[in-house]
């Protein structure tokens, strides 16, 4: 077992356990920081996954971005009310049925050969190069589509967060 | 480097994630924490995606995963957005109250 | 020997006549109806002056066309132009079909008619309706040229629902009377089951021969190849519209209830012209008759068997202008007969001298109704021959010409329909014998009735007067043509190849004038006292009497049909709309989908988890289907 194996492990572990602590935590702001830590190991993973690129996105725009957004909320709305709720029996029991019923599904799925429909030909060696030129190629229309829907969740955003809204 | 982690290893770790996702969202009544219970559903989809990418050889998964954080992060800002606009309205964020859609 | 003059909108010469003038003819009365709707309505002279304007010009149109038509040899056609063009297979043109046939109908419609508008100026005096009348009958006047100068076959259909519609209105005119309004409905349905089967005959001939010109038809029936039973069936299915129109039995009902419409309009549309139309228009599709036995017999007999049904009826009736009405089914059922046996020639022209003389009584009758402020049943006259002498003694010159008296017109043309019965079909030529006994008979009996003996209503009576000029007038232009027509024996030649001149023993001859006669003086020595009554016929006839004063029931059936066996259908159709179609099927649809909606609500919690669940195992059961299994 060598270090790329021990990390994968610490790392998968780590996740998990923060998506569960995500979860079940009482209070958001908890949860909202365990999410970070949840981004912070996936990235890891990528790393470990040699997609270095992917990996700095990750961290850069969902425990940066993406989580300074959800701090900020949580913190302008009152959360207090919601601390003292607690779950309802129903509801978790529902949760783990679904999750449960996924994992059992998977587990039969994975138990099974997987054959890829095209392998490629060259080993990626995670540099932004092989990632990001494509972007700019094949992926092009998307790309800018993409900007486009930016743009458009950033005047939707501005549009919902005035005062009166009609 | 050799390793013993196979692509079957990611895929666990990626569904395992998943279904706790799923079950967030079943789970929670605060809006806030069901948002991030969905972000962790397209995390848990990007990790499969960079896992098939890394062992297939094919640099496609790697660019839908970053496509994936994009839109992530414009629905993260939207639906933000939207439960701002809610709480001003209902003084509330707990999806039990916000059942204004029944009959 | 014609010229044939086919007019093109350029040309205005050939006689110094100008073309357009046979399109004047057609729409002047049309011209005139929609001026007295939509302008003159509320000046009722200036729409009596218009309409009457109309058809005086139309009229006029037509003795110059026909002029030139018989002495100069030259036929004024006007050049169709297409009306109605679908694809490459469907081209229906407007024509004008201005031929012997179509020319004289033309004099017949626009000289009787002129002479009924004269009349109705005076008989419709001081009526509100006035304006509305003269407008109703201008547009009649239009449909039933159309009619005439009709060159194929959509065309004729179309005038003759036109020509329904202003019957209706016609009948109807007294619309806030409630048997006026039910008489126009039940001519307008009863019209309407022939006319459908005249629909029927129409498309079957276009789905053999693809054109609706008369004359292409005529031209191409030969080599059509048309079996015996098509051909006999089409003949039968067009011959439905003219039974219908020229009610002939069974939908002869609707001409008796008809007379509910004022009395000018009785005798222009329901004795002289629109229910001619059936015959006219037998007449001009004679060709395609002609060649079906099987037609010919059921068209002859149909005509016998109403000429002496109504003939037999009118001898019971008591409304004097419900007996004129039997008496014109009648003799429709000659002119029928005389097209069945083969004698359209025959039968136009008894239409022609039928058209003056039903004309003359109706108005005649319609100068004593309005003698006796709207009296019609002969039981309350009598007398009256003092005090309406113009009306009597024109209303007896008509008489003797629907008899067949020589030598007033009737006799000429009953007498070739006669003759030609006896030549082709004897027991048909009985019952005709029967039908001019019972002609004189009953019309000896309204005569005697209304205008001799002493009066029976005294006070009506002394109140009773002669019609103004206005009525009288037309009167004797009438009685004058009555006793003409008949003189001027080109007029069957006219129409085609005169009739093989055989000759009929003076035997044969003196019996057919014998016949009326002898049924005058039956009718003479029943009706000729001073307080006559039908009680020693009634005794005489026993059941039959009843029999023939009900009309045979005829009525009476069709309410029974109407009621028993539509009603039946009427009810299981109902049961079948509320019971099956609306309870079972709509009602259980709409219970069915009001139920499942009910229970479906039940899954709408407004609750996001609880969607979000379902969601969850959604997906994973469609993930379970299409992946694990």
């Amino acid at each position: 077992m060598n270090v790329h194996d021990i990390l994968f492990y610490c790392f998968s572990i780590a996740m998990l356990v923060c998506g569960f602590l995500v979860i079940f935590s009482r209070n958001p702001v908890a949860s909202a920081l365990f999410l970070v830590l949840l981004f912070v190991f996936l990235a890891g993973l990528f790393v470990l996954l040699e997609a270095f690129f992917i990996a700095a996105i990750q961290v850069l725009v969902y425990a940066g971005a993406v989580m300074v957004l959800f701090l900020f909320v949580i913190m302008l709305l009152d959360i207090k009310a919601s601390e003292r709720r607690k779950f309802r029996a129903l509801g978790v029991a529902g949760g783990i049925a679904v999750a449960a019923a996924f994992v059992w599904e998977l587990k039969i799925i994975l138990a099974r050969p997987i054959k890829p429909l095209s392998v490629g030909s060259q080993e990626l060696r995670g540099g932004l190069e092989q990632v990001v030129k494509p972007l700019f190629a094949n992926y092009m229309l998307p790309f800018e589509v993409t900007a486009l829907l930016l743009l458009v969740a950033m005047i939707g955003v501005v549009l919902l967060s005035r005062k009166e809204l009609k | 480097m050799t390793t013993a982690i196979t692509l079957n290893d990611y895929l666990i770790v990626s569904g395992l994630l998943f279904a706790l996702g799923i079950a967030g969202i079943i789970i929670r009544r605060n809006a806030l924490v069901i948002y991030m219970a969905l972000e962790i559903n397209l995390n848990a989809a990007n990790l499969a995606l960079v896992a098939f990418s890394k062992f297939n050889k094919l640099v496609d998964g790697q660019i839908l995963a970053f496509f994936i954080i994009a839109i992530a992060a414009a629905e993260v800002a939207v639906g933000l957005a939207i439960i701002v606009a809610l709480y001003r309205r209902k003084q509330t964020v707990s999806v039990d109250e916000l059942t204004t859609m029944r009959l | 020997m014609n010229h044939l003059i086919y007019m093109y909108g350029t040309d205005w010469g050939m006689g110094r006549f100008p073309i357009c003038s046979v399109w004047i003819l057609l729409f002047s009365p049309l011209v005139a109806a929609a001026l007295i709707t939509l302008v003159t309505g509320k000046n009722k002279a200036l729409s009596a002056a218009l309409s009457i304007g109309a058809i005086l010009l139309s009229f006029t149109l037509s003795l110059r066309l026909f002029w030139l038509f018989a002495f100069k040899g030259i036929q004024h056609q006007p050049h169709p132009f297409p009306w109605l063009v679908i694809g490459n297979s469907v081209r229906i043109e407007f024509g004008m079909t201005t031929d012997a046939l179509a020319l004289l109908m033309l004099l017949v419609v626009t000289g009787v008619g002129s002479a009924i508008h004269f009349y109705s100026l005076g008989y419709m005096k001081g009526d509100p309706g006035f304006s509305r009348f003269f407008a109703c009958m201008s547009l009649f006047t239009f449909s039933m040229l159309g009619i005439v100068i009709s060159s194929n076959f959509i065309q004729i259909f179309i005038f003759w629902e036109l020509v329904g519609v202003s019957s209706y209105l016609l009948i109807g005119f007294w619309f806030e009377k409630p048997s006026a309004a039910e008489a126009g409905k039940k001519a307008f349905l009863t019209t309407r089951i022939g006319d459908v089967g005249m629909m029927l005959g129409i498309l079957l001939l276009w789905s053999h021969a693809h054109t609706f010109e008369f004359a292409e038809l005529k031209a191409r029936l030969p080599s059509l190849d048309l079996s015996i039973g098509t051909l006999a069936l089409i003949g039968v299915l067009i011959f439905t519209g003219a039974m219908g129109k020229s009610a002939q039995v069974p939908l002869h009902v609707w001409l008796p209830d008809a007379m509910e419409g004022p009395t000018p309009v009785s005798a222009l549309i329901h004795a002289a012209t629109m229910v001619a139309a059936g015959v006219y228009m037998l007449c001009r599709v004679s060709w395609l008759i002609l060649p079906s036995e099987t037609a010919l017999w059921l068209i002859a007999w149909i005509g016998g068997i109403t000429a002496l049904m109504a003939a037999s009826i009118a001898i019971a009736q008591n409304d004097i202008k419900r007996i004129l009405a039997y008496s014109t089914l009648s003799q429709l059922g000659y002119m029928v007969m005389a097209v069945g046996l083969g004698g359209p020639t025959q039968a136009m022209f008894h239409l022609t001298t039928h058209a003056f003389f039903k004309a003359l009584l109706f108005l005649g009758a319609g100068s004593v109704i309005i003698a006796l402020h709207h009296e019609q049943d002969i039981w309350k006259m009598g007398g009256l021959w003092k005090k309406t002498p113009i009306t009597f003694w024109t209303f007896v010159i008509g008489t003797l010409a629907l008899a067949g008296v020589p030598p007033l017109s009737g006799f000429y043309s009953k007498d070739e329909i006669l003759l030609l019965a006896f030549e082709r079909n004897q027991p048909l030529f009985l019952i005709a014998v029967a039908t001019a006994f019972l002609t004189a008979y009953y019309m000896g009996r309204e005569v005697f009735v209304v205008f001799c003996g002493k009066p029976r209503d005294q006070h009506a009576y002394d109140h009773a007067h002669e019609s103004p000029l206005v009525m009288t007038a037309p009167l004797i232009f009438l009685a004058l043509f009555s006793i003409i027509t008949g003189w001027y024996s080109k007029v069957p030649d006219f129409l085609g190849p005169p009739h093989e001149a055989e000759r009929h023993s003076l035997l044969l001859t003196g019996g057919l004038i014998a016949v009326p006669v002898f049924g005058f003086i039956v009718a003479l020595r029943l009706y000729w006292k001073p307080d006559p009554s039908d009680a020693p016929v009634k005794a005489a006839l026993g059941k039959l009497w009843t029999l023939v004063e009900n009309k045979y029931y005829f009525d009476e059936l069709y309410h029974w049909i109407i009621k028993y066996v539509q009603g039946t259908i009427a009810t299981t159709c109902d049961v079948f709309d509320r019971w099956i179609l609306q309870r079972l099927g709509i009602g259980g649809l709409s219970v069915g989908t009001g139920l499942l909606g009910r229970t479906v609500r039940l899954l709408q919690t407004g609750s996001i988890s609880g969607y979000a669940f379902f969601f969850g195992l959604g997906a994973t059961v469609i993930i379970y289907y299409v992946v694990v299994r």
